[in-house]
């Protein structure tokens, strides 16, 4: 156990702070248009800005805080709407087992770094290049926290505004897919097989032709399982050659 | 709905959530030895769930409607022409959302 003075403490956190925002910065853009997206959605659908507020507070899973509208406004049936959210949510069993190891020796942080892990936050605490002297634990935890604010936020105002709001953003909901390009490629750069990435893309491109929008997830998450699984034999012979 | 339905209802959604996102840290919790082919799946996935995030981003864009998906086509080619650039996180992400947004408002 390590003891650390007050003042300590806080340059570590100031420091993690500082190095984590940055990277926060398009998923500011992005959660900010569809919070409020989401907010003036619920909104429209008649419920108060307390729904949209403490369901992106508690749930902070996007596409699921969309169908989430609808499942309030059908009959109730709590097993679907389980059902339906494990579905839906069922890519965030991948970012947990890619984080098994990161997550290890982050103290009670982890509880909530586990909560939050939303694609976006999973995408850069496990792409980013934290420098030696922050503090990882903290640097993740920051990422997920201003995420959290930024989506929480951005609901409520949507929320409290609903169609008040003027829109003459149109396309800013790109800000999302340019922020995966840009980890896609970084991944690439810093692979030395591109297997798994041509995989992932191939598979998924090829399930969403064929399952469509709706339904593409799942079959192609099994499928990047199995096709992983069949090459373990060379991938891992070529994971021994890079230095972990 | 009534007011607990619905609060039912939002645990539900909750509850799903929260299993996705604990399940393999409770599976594997820390004190035991992770199997190894698990281990092995936490290295090679990430690389696959960046492949298939950019594809979950890009699934609702029409190929055979509308603009066809040029918009975003070009739009993410920029982006790579960018980051191969300039390797800059921001710089690459900036410039691809204007000009994707400069595409849908005046060009299309």
């Amino acid at each position: 156990m390590r003891r650390i003075s007050e003042k300590g403490k806080f340059l570590i956190l100031k420091k993690a702070f500082l190095c984590a925002f940055p990277y926060t910065i398009p998923i500011f853009a992005g959660f900010w248009f569809l919070g409020m997206t989401y907010g003036i959605y619920m909104n429209v659908s008649g419920f108060s800005f307390w729904y949209p507020l403490l369901m992106s507070m508690t749930v902070f899973a996007g596409s699921v805080e969309f169908v989430a509208v609808s499942m309030l406004l059908g009959s109730f049936n709590p097993i679907q709407a389980l059902v339906m959210t494990v579905m839906i949510n069922a890519r965030h069993l991948f970012y947990g087992i890619s984080m098994l190891d990161r997550f290890r020796g982050v103290g009670r942080k982890k509880i909530y770094l586990i909560f939050g892990m939303c694609d976006e936050t999973f995408s850069i605490n496990y792409t980013a290049k934290i420098p030696e002297d922050v503090d990882k634990g903290w640097f993740m935890f920051f990422v997920t926290l201003l995420n959290h604010i930024y989506w929480v936020s951005g609901a409520a105002l949507g929320g409290i505004f609903g169609s008040f709001i003027q829109f003459d953003t149109e396309g800013l909901e790109f800000v999302m897919t340019a922020m995966f390009v840009v980890i896609f490629l970084e991944q690439w750069l810093k692979e030395k097989s591109h297997t798994s990435s041509l995989a992932g893309l191939g598979i998924s491109l090829l399930c969403l032709v064929i399952f469509g929008s709706e339904n593409f997830i799942i079959p192609a998450m099994l499928m990047i399982l199995a096709a992983l699984t069949l090459l373990r034999p060379c991938l891992e012979e070529r994971k021994g050659e890079e230095k972990q | 709905m009534t007011l607990t339905q619905q609060i039912v209802t939002i645990a539900m959604v909750v509850l799903g959530t929260l299993l996705t996102r604990f399940l393999p840290f409770l599976v594997f919790p820390p004190g035991k030895e992770t199997p190894g082919y698990v281990r092995y799946l936490g290295k090679v996935l990430p690389a696959a769930v960046f492949g298939m995030l950019v594809v979950y981003s890009l699934k609702d864009v029409s190929v055979l409607t509308g603009n066809h998906g040029i918009p975003q086509l070009l739009a993410v080619l920029l982006v790579i022409a960018l980051h191969k650039w300039k390797r800059q996180m921001l710089l690459s992400i900036a410039g691809g959302t204007v000009f994707y947004m400069i595409l849908v408002q005046v060009v299309f």
